[in-house]
């Protein structure tokens, strides 16, 4: 069994973002890029499947400009088998995403597509379930815990109301909680290993992907500041401030 | 003709409030038509409780045995079915919605609006970006169906006092027959919803164990409050999953929050930003938590907190 592992690049989430002066966007310029942190712990779950024995090959998949290879670099230095470049100058939203995976699904028949539930830039929280609908295979997302057996995924899933556990059919689509499992630290040797590791790149042109209509982002705004608050000195002064605002 | 569908959540006896509050970001579309649809095992129950929203124009019954859970892969082609005839269809922004209506847009071919938490027109939404740092303004092209998330701290729940209608329509799609739920493991639900309390009080990595929570949830039973936590103490093991607050927990806007031990960090500030009045408690006088916090008070928790809950009498 093969796992696709899709990986974006995003600002790091250490990286305090600021909209850009002419609201046309956040600034991105220097600051720091990482593998978003869902996928990381996403392709570290595939990657201890491929341990324990119950899959052969993780491929990691990253959509975007020539920097998104930096990160699928990290990826095979993590230990991914190789990666697909799907080339594209415009940041494609969550239908494309989903459109694009579905051809390298086409092409590499994976048993698992393992995504990240969100990427920490768009916090849309949509591809995985998209492509689920796509390829129309079983969808588990917000997975805490993966267990495979027979053909089959029992998933544990962080819900609102605490952990569901459903059982799926392989092939199928899954997104990764932040529980799932800590990614392992990447080690200087590997990096170098990774160099030699296949990185294929293809062409979005050459997927024959139907873009549809995306939406218009009209403008950026900093969120609201909270007014500045008071620092009490005792609990008898909090607890009165309470009271004169009416809260107890 | 502009026409809203909103999928109900709901547990097969109680609809979620999270579909109340869809219901008032539904209303602010400035659109007359609000159909409610309610997906279940014996829905007449929950049927009747969203029929009695203000705002709601009709609301349709769909039974089935396999709705008794709600798996997206089952529902997805239902909501498609009746999609045919709405300009708009929302579900709210909790795990429940999150989960099917990607699903659903991929259906009808459409990018998903997620988490609205401003409506400024039919087709121009606010949503928060980066974790709240930044919002976006986003207009959806015409000749699209709108599918959206509605951010549910961002709205107050729809008042009852309605007397909509309900028709009960027959299932449309079959089970995909791939997808079986298992079980749900959960508080009991004894306390306050973490979702909607007026008072929340949440515990951070300082809390060290599960018996150093005691103290939050006894501070907790003397406000009538619900418990939260941060994502450290969540993932220590002191507290389970459901009760994390922040950017890939639960984003709440209680009254007053309390934040016990927490530092602070964007992702945590992201599920509080809409609270009312917060307070922070903390021993580290630089703790980012202090930018937000109304109240603040710098010391040792394990001091301060059973001495409030002392203050409260
Ligand atoms: C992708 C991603 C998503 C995330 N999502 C979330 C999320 O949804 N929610 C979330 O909360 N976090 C989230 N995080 C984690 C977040 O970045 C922080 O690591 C986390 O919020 C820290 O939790 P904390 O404040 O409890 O712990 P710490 O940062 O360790 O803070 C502990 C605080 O307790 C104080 N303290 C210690 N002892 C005492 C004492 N005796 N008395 C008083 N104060 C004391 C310290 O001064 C410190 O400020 C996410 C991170 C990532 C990467
Ligand atoms: N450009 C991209 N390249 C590769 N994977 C992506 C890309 N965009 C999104 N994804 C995957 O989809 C997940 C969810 O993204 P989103 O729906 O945008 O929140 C991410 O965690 C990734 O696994």
């Amino acid at each position: 069994m093969k796992i696709l592992v899709p990986i974006k690049r995003v600002v790091d989430y250490n990286v305090r973002v600021r909209v850009k002066s002419d609201g046309s966007g956040v600034e991105t310029e220097g600051v720091k890029m990482s593998i978003n942190p869902f996928d990381e712990i996403a392709l570290e779950e595939a990657l201890r499947i491929r341990e324990r024995g119950e899959a052969e090959e993780v491929i990691v998949a990253s959509i975007g400009g020539t920097d998104v290879q930096q990160q699928l670099r990290t990826g095979l230095a993590m230990g991914a088998d190789r990666a697909i470049h799907v080339e594209t100058e415009t940041a494609p939203q969550p239908l494309t995403v989903a459109r694009i995976l579905l051809k390298l699904i086409e092409r590499e028949s994976p048993g698992i597509v393992f995504l990240g539930k969100q990427a920490i830039d768009d916090d849309c929280n949509q591809t995985a379930q998209m492509l689920a609908a796509l390829w129309d295979r079983p969808q588990a997302t917000f997975a805490s815990r993966v267990e495979l057996a027979d053909g089959k995924a029992t998933v544990a899933r962080e819900v609102d109301a605490g952990l569901e556990t459903i059982e799926i059919e392989l092939p199928a689509v899954m997104s990764s909680d932040l529980r799932l499992n800590e990614p392992r630290f990447v080690k200087l040797p590997d990096i170098m290993k990774a160099k030699r590791k296949p990185l294929d790149v293809i062409a979005i042109a050459d997927l024959g992907v139907e873009q549809g209509a995306g939406f218009e982002m009209l403008a950026f705004e900093p969120p609201p500041k909270r007014g500045g608050g008071k620092v009490v000195g005792s609990v008898a002064e909090l607890v009165d401030e309470l009271k004169n605002r009416g809260l107890l | 003709m502009s026409a809203i569908l909103i999928i109900a959540e709901h547990d097969g006896k109680q609809l979620n409030p999270s579909t109340a509050k869809t219901v008032t970001g539904a209303t602010g579309l400035g659109i007359s038509q609000i159909d409610v649809v309610v997906f279940a095992a014996d829905p007449d129950q929950v049927a009747g409780q969203a029929a009695a929203l203000q705002g709601v124009s009709r609301v349709l019954s769909v039974a089935g045995e396999d709705f008794a859970h709600p798996l997206a892969a089952r529902l997805a082609p239902e909501v498609k079915a009746l999609a045919g005839d709405y300009s708009h269809i929302l579900a709210p922004s909790t795990t429940f919605g999150k989960d099917l209506l990607p699903r659903v847009a991929a259906l009808l071919g459409v990018n998903q609006v997620s988490d609205i938490q401003e409506v400024v027109d039919e087709r121009t939404f606010k949503r928060p970006i980066y974790a709240g740092n930044a919002i976006v303004t986003l207009r959806v092209p015409e000749g699209i169906p709108v599918v959206a998330t509605i951010r549910t701290a961002s709205f107050a729940a729809a008042g009852d006092g309605g007397q909509a209608e309900v028709t009960a329509l027959d299932a449309q799609a079959a089970d995909p027959g791939h997808t079986r739920y298992i079980k749900t493991e959960g508080s009991d639900g004894s306390g306050p919803d973490l979702a909607s309390a007026p008072i929340v009080v949440s515990g951070g990595r300082a809390m060290g164990s599960s018996e150093g929570f005691d103290i939050i949830y006894s501070l907790a039973a003397r406000l009538g409050a619900a418990v939260g936590a941060s994502r450290a103490a969540v993932d220590a093991g002191y507290v389970p999953n459901e009760l994390q607050v922040g950017q890939t927990g639960k984003i709440i806007a209680p009254d007053l929050y309390f934040a016990v031990g927490i530092s602070g960090a964007i992702q945590h500030l992201t599920g509080i930003k809409d609270a009312g009045t917060i307070v922070a408690i903390n021993k580290d006088a630089e703790a980012p938590i202090f930018e937000i916090a109304d109240l603040g008070l710098v010391g040792d928790l394990f001091e301060l907190v059973p001495e409030l809950e002392k203050a409260l009498g």
